[in-house]
């Protein structure tokens, strides 16, 4: 393998990035990131599109070549080496699958590029098209394959190097709802199974919410907060994070001051917020707020509630139908109410870059 | 009904509407009627009759088409030495060209869907395909001047104690190749186009230089356009006599025929022309194996 001799593996990490840059024109798609991310975990970029996490992917992979900073891969600076000489693998957001070869020989490709024995190929294709769970399809076209079956494809045409590192770019984006959460379950147990490090990129919040072990917010060519994903939704670092990851639910200015009775950014999660009548008393260790149901959304197992501060602001309230129906949770609509959290729940923001910080609480999940 | 609309008759239009919409397929065959008939009139049932007439031959004594069928005509196609010369370096002269073709464009239409920026690119469509606007006759005659004795290119090339092609073989493969190229160019330009950049990343990306990615990955993608591109080079070198005879004293079997038409001896003429005709069916039946027909 690459990784400079008399180095363990454990102490090194799988990508180290170092004021990685890259500028298109006069825009830093990237501007100067740090990052280190480890080995065997599975690791996630998250952010909406044009925020650079793409990008991020493309130079680990060799396909983008930096403007500045350094690539170190296992303690390998990578920064100017093509990516047929990088011990990483893609999985592409269009699968990029080759038409005009058949699964086998798009799984074995980088078998085949590498002079590896018939044997030895035949052998590791099967265990491939296993592990996929696409055996007896080596002989299909990409063509003849669904969605899915190309999605795993692509993915046992990747892992099948045994690489250090696979790179994710938003694999699972072409794919319905259900097939992308039978995926991400499928996605996540690969990568426990071969213990290599993943690098997941992808906008969808709870996608990198249930499959990372650590993620990455990103947001205009920079990181917003690395962490768990409990760290990133319960102690979300910036307002952007907080509205990226979840609903927002800002209190801010006058707002924050009149409920909260200081100065600066809190949000509280909409799960957390409790609607009550408006003459309810709220515990000890409670804060509350009276407002009005300007909005009901009815979700099925949920409904959530947009409700308008008397003292300016809204905040989004998510509620279980345990025992409500949908009649009772409509007729909610105008109705004041009293909100009720627990002062352990609000949370306090640091610095706003993002474009969703406004204050209004309008959901952006 | 109390609309006004519906109140009235509806008239012949749109009666004549209505019943259509009834009718899809009566419908489809009156909009296909005359360009069809004009494809089987004008094109299969010349050719149809084309190859009738190679079966009549020519009375020698009176000169008369005599319409008795006969093998005659390809009976001495095939006995005479001088056809089957001619059917020979005509095809080959067609293959050469558009081996000639293919190497030109290659790199041409790589760099225009690949490599050219989106301004240049635009530039590059219109320079390749600015030499079909002129007139056929005047770029070879231009030709004709420059390679003959005084032209320009033993000018060019005396100095050096060289001198040009002259007038023989090579000229007309040079006067070709150049007349032919914008129809290899642009399906291969459109076939490159047509690769997806994520394909040639992922060859790249499981371990493929340069090389290994053209030759499994670009090239087999790419075959169908340059066959597409063939057809026409191909076909068009098989037909053509007038380059032949404007810039060389060969012949090629275009000139064979215009001969035979002289004398005039309108069945050999049609045998001879029927040759070009079962190679280029031949080709193009391989053509459609490969795929080049979606290609076009």
């Amino acid at each position: 393998m690459t990784a400079a001799p008399g180095m363990t593996q454990a102490n090194v990490a799988a990508v180290r990035l170092e004021q990685l840059t890259k500028r298109f024109g006069d825009v830093d798609a990237v501007a100067g990131i740090d990052l280190e991310i480890r080995d065997g975990e599975f690791f996630s970029m998250l952010g909406p599109s044009g925020s650079g996490k793409t990008t991020t992917l493309r130079m680990i992979a060799g396909f983008e070549t930096p403007s500045s900073g350094q690539i170190l891969l296992y303690g390998r600076d990578v920064t100017g080496v093509p990516p047929f000489d990088r011990d990483v693998n893609t999985v592409f957001q269009d699968y990029a699958l080759f038409p005009h070869m058949t699964v086998g020989e798009n799984v074995a490709y980088g078998l085949m590029v590498r002079r590896v024995p018939r044997l030895e190929r035949e052998e590791r294709l099967t265990e491939a098209l296993r592990m996929v769970r696409l055996e007896g399809y080596q002989g299909r076209r990409p063509g003849q394959l669904s969605g899915g079956q190309r999605q795993r494809v692509a993915l046992a045409r990747a892992l099948i190097n045994r690489p250090r590192i696979l790179l994710l770019d938003e694999p699972l984006g072409a794919l319905d709802l259900k097939l992308r959460e039978e995926m991400q379950i499928e996605l996540k147990a690969i990568q426990q199974q071969v213990g290599i490090t993943f690098i997941y990129v992808t906008h969808d919040q709870e996608e990198a919410l249930t499959m990372s072990d650590r993620l990455a917010v990103f947001n205009r060519g920079q990181i917003e907060q690395v962490g768990s994903p409990a760290d990133v939704y319960e102690r979300p670092a910036t307002t952007f994070v907080a509205g990226f990851v979840g609903t927002s639910n800002l209190l801010r200015g006058e707002t924050a001051r009149a409920v909260i009775g200081s100065d600066g950014i809190y949000t509280v999660r909409p799960e957390k917020i409790r609607l009550a009548s408006p003459d309810a008393e709220p515990a000890p260790d409670e804060q509350s707020a009276l407002g009005h149901v300007r909005e009901v959304v009815y979700l099925g197992s949920d409904t959530r509630y947009i409700v308008e501060l008397d003292v300016g602001g809204a905040l989004v309230v998510t509620q279980q139908n345990l025992e409500t129906s949908s009649m009772e949770a409509l007729a909610a609509q105008d109705r004041p109410v009293r909100l009720v959290w627990k002062r352990q729940h609000v949370l306090t923001l640091g610095g706003s870059s993002g474009p969703t910080g406004d204050g209004e609480g309008a959901e952006s999940a | 009904m109390t609309s006004a609309a519906f109140a009235r008759p509806p008239g012949v239009r749109r009666r004549l509407a209505a019943f259509l919409y009834r009718h899809p397929r009566l419908q489809l065959r009156l909009l296909l009627a005359a360009p069809l008939a004009w494809v089987v009139v004008a094109y299969v049932g010349s050719l149809a009759v084309l190859f009738a007439n190679a079966f009549w031959r020519l009375d020698s004594f009176t000169g008369k088409v005599v319409f008795e069928p006969t093998l005659d005509n390809f009976v001495t196609l095939f006995s005479t030495a001088v056809y089957r010369t001619l059917a020979l370096r005509t095809v080959g002269m067609a293959v050469l060209v558009t081996a000639t073709c293919i190497a030109l464009a290659f790199p041409i239409a790589y760099y225009m869907a690949r490599i050219a920026s989106r301004r240049v690119r635009g530039l590059l469509v219109v320079a390749v395909l600015m030499p079909l606007w002129a007139s056929y006759l005047v770029k070879v005659y231009a030709w004709r001047t420059m390679l003959l004795g005084h032209g320009v290119i033993n000018w060019a090339l005396a100095p050096f104690g060289l001198h040009g092609p002259g007038t023989g073989e090579v000229a007309i493969w040079l006067v070709f190749t150049y007349l032919w190229l914008p129809y290899m160019v642009l399906p291969i330009y459109a076939g490159l186009e047509r690769i997806p950049g994520s394909l040639l990343e992922a060859s790249s990306d499981l371990g493929a230089r340069a090389g290994f990615t053209f030759r499994r990955v670009v090239l087999p993608l790419v075959l169908p356009a340059v066959v597409a591109g063939s057809i026409f080079t191909f076909s068009l070198t098989l037909g053509d006599y007038i380059t032949p005879q404007l810039v060389s004293n060969t012949k090629l079997l275009g000139n064979a025929i215009y001969d035979a038409l002289g004398v005039p001896n309108l069945p050999l003429a049609a045998a001879i022309a029927s040759i070009p005709v079962v190679v280029i069916v031949a080709y193009l039946l391989v053509a459609r194996r490969l795929g080049a027909f979606e290609s076009l």
